[in-house]
């Protein structure tokens, strides 16, 4: 299920051993994942075991509403309602999913501009993320972010950083505030895998591991970085092994397996709350749909592509609990259901949401403006 | 009041501000075991500690956005870059996460820090070690600017920041740490942001001079006033926001001005106040806005090349002269 290089002792280096849904760790050089969606499924059937009925439905659910919220975010763009770039985390759900579920509420995320499935699994409300999308007073960041930069203080979302590894010293900070607070809040840091080329990434582990801050660092590799794949961007594919670089605890885990990037998370988590010790995990996932909008795609065949969606994590997680009977074909109608409605309902609340009023223009532009200095003829 | 040097007073508003505030800490290059670089920092590691006073590795980047994560839950870091050249590897932390992070949050992430140290020209540093960046980083909504010309001024303006809720670069003018002047011992001594101050008062003239070059205005304006010529010498001492109306109130009552500095010309912020004034009191002004800047060179290491880099006293007594239509 995953490939972990400390610590040694623990259940993840034992399924390494057992699993058979081991992903080619030696790097994608074929770009492809080495196994069939039945033996994602076996595996995970195999783990079904470890949680209760309610927290597997959570799961499945969140899964699926940032599907159908992102799908319907891909409906609304073409229709002109969401203007500037808009990144879909279509084929990715069980990344954001699986690791903030092995979180408490009051521990930290951030994340990069492809932001609205951590936003939603962090527990930031789809009226409010569609709000944002749709530029509207009523948006998290009350229309003045939008997609790439969505915030929500009260549960600890502290965005969407849109300057490719902007956010990974940032999240460093957050976790080094923890520690000075003698809190023993954990803060989980996305980023994609071109992320790994910038310096802030480097800097950032370098600091973290001196001075053993708790921030677990996710490398979401979906393999390319805009239309440029992992091969012809990075000299070392295994990202999980650049912890070395900083005696760093690192994970590689399936990014298709919900329960794999959750298990994973769990034991970074653990410890950061008790040691203030960093780790780096990479996830290897893949986005389904382009980088943007905009991209029309065509940097990747089509077979390669559905090559990936036959291991949909959505799909193979929701045929897991399936036929595991964790949930009736009638339970999983009545969630696609009510996930429905709840994304029905978000485009309403952002269509009806007003615009913000032309003052908040100069609004929230310094914390203590001070008047005597305004220059600039407005 | 005691006569101190600008490093000494420095270290008085870092000192006095950290054991107000327990969420203020400084990190930065050499500024806990060694002391500090320029010594701002001497002593702090001692009386704080090692939890407040943090040596950092050569990264600035990182721990640039280091403290600005930090910021948004709840601390106060004072970052120190070594010179305020090396932030110019960390402006992307400074400009897209410091300066924008309230605004594009909608009001949720105030970013309350100080980025500080050296900056403007030196002693033959030569090119990568002699820049003032000021008008870079007062280029964006969401920074102020500081810029302190005073011991005094040094440390009730370093008070403010500290305290501020915004964030704040502050930019010490090497050549300057050594510049005594009398200083308030009363920890509750602060200068407010954003208010500019009339260092000398005038009727002929006004310069606008800011950091190292009000020295340079002052002893100018001593020359002139031997020659008949009175002068208004006005410190913005906080370049972002600007204290317009001081400047303009001044202009009105010279109806000339010569604005010095001694960053490059070009696009610079004697550029952007000679704008303003031009907008706000056109009418008022009986000769054109003249402006004094550094050469437009990268900074040259030779020291009789350094020195023809750097505005002189001479220059701005000319610019005076020039503007009062007496040469």
């Amino acid at each position: 299920m995953s490939k972990q290089s400390l610590p040694s002792n623990s259940r993840a280096a034992a399924d390494e051993q057992n699993s058979v849904a081991v992903i080619d760790a030696e790097g994608p050089e074929t770009g492809q994942m080495s196994v069939e969606p039945e033996a994602v499924k076996k595996d995970q059937k195999r783990h079904l075991a470890d949680y209760d009925r309610k927290t597997l439905v959570e799961l499945l659910r969140q899964m699926l509403l940032i599907r159908r919220f992102e799908e319907k975010s891909a409906e609304a763009y073409s229709m002109g309602k969401i203007g500037g770039f808009c990144h879909l985390y279509i084929g990715q759900e069980a990344v954001a999913v699986g690791a903030i579920s092995a979180i408490r509420k009051d521990d930290y995320v951030l994340t990069s501009y492809r932001d609205h499935g951590q936003a939603i699994a962090k527990g930031m409300s789809p009226d409010a993320v569609m709000a944002e999308l749709f530029g509207k007073a009523g948006g998290c960041s009350q229309g003045k972010g939008g997609s790439m930069h969505l915030f929500d203080k009260s549960i600890g979302f502290l965005g969407g950083h849109a300057i490719v590894g902007g956010q990974i010293p940032l999240a460093t900070g957050v976790a080094f505030a923890s520690k000075y607070q003698g809190t023993d809040q954990v803060t989980l840091c996305f980023f994609g895998e071109d992320a790994v080329n910038q310096g802030a990434f480097h800097e950032s582990l370098n600091m973290a591991q001196l001075w053993k801050l708790p921030c677990i660092y996710i490398c979401e590799n979906n393999q390319y970085g805009m239309g440029t794949s992992l091969q012809r961007a990075m000299s070392l594919h295994d990202i999980s092994q650049k912890a070395s670089a900083y005696e760093m605890a690192a994970e590689f885990v399936d990014g298709m397996d919900v329960l794999a990037v959750k298990e994973a998370t769990a034991r970074a988590v653990e410890r950061a709350r008790k040691d203030y010790l960093p780790t780096l995990i990479e996830v290897r996932t893949y986005r389904f749909m382009g980088h943007s909008m905009s991209d029309p795609g065509n940097y990747r065949t089509r077979a390669e592509i559905e090559k990936y969606q036959e291991r949909d994590p959505l799909k193979v997680f929701a045929a897991s609990l399936r036929e595991e009977k964790v949930i009736s074909d009638k339970d999983y109608e009545a969630m696609e259901k009510q996930v429905q409605e709840e994304v029905e309902h978000a485009l309403r609340f952002a269509d009806e949401s007003p615009l913000p009023e032309p003052e908040e223009l100069y609004t929230d532009v310094y914390a203590s403006p001070i008047t005597p200095g305004e220059h600039g003829l407005k | 009041m005691a006569v101190i040097t600008m490093r000494e007073a420095l270290n008085q508003a870092l000192r006095e501000e950290m054991l107000r505030d327990e969420n203020v800490f400084l990190m930065g290059e050499e500024v806990a075991e060694y002391q500090g670089a320029y010594k701002v920092t001497k002593g702090l590691l001692q009386e704080l500690g090692p939890k407040r006073v943090i040596d950092t590795p050569i990264t600035e980047l990182g721990f640039a956005g280091l403290g600005v994560g930090a910021a948004m839950v709840g601390l106060r870091p004072i970052v120190e870059f070594m010179t305020f050249n090396f932030s110019i590897l960390a402006t992307d932390q400074i400009i897209n996460s410091a300066a924008k992070m309230l605004y594009m949050s909608g009001g949720q992430f105030k970013i309350p820090i100080v980025f500080r140290g050296p900056g403007g020209s030196a002693y033959q540093v030569s090119s990568q070690h002699s820049q003032a960046l000021e008008s870079w980083f007062a280029y964006f909504p969401g920074i102020k600017v500081v810029m302190p010309s005073t011991p005094a001024d040094a440390k009730g303006l370093l008070k403010s920041a500290i305290r501020d809720d915004d964030p704040v670069i502050f930019i010490e003018q090497e050549r300057m740490y050594g510049h005594k002047g009398e200083v308030p011992e009363d920890t509750d001594f602060t200068v407010p942001l954003g208010v500019a101050d009339v260092k000398r008062e005038g009727t002929d003239a006004t310069i606008v001079a800011r950091s190292v070059m009000v020295p340079v205005a002052l002893k100018a304006a001593e020359v002139l006033q031997e020659q008949g010529v009175s002068c208004e010498v006005i410190d913005p001492r906080t370049i972002r926001p600007l204290d317009i109306d001081t400047i303009v109130t001044s202009v009105k009552k010279t109806n000339r001005v010569v604005v010095a500095e001694e960053s490059h010309p070009f696009c610079g912020v004697a550029a952007e106040i000679s704008t303003e004034i031009m907008e706000r009191a056109f009418d008022y002004l009986d000769a054109p806005v003249r402006r004094i800047s550094g050469a437009d060179v990268p900074m040259p290491y030779a020291k009789n090349l350094e020195a023809l880099a750097i505005p002189t006293v001479d220059q701005l007594v000319a610019a005076v002269k020039e503007v009062a239509y007496l040469e």
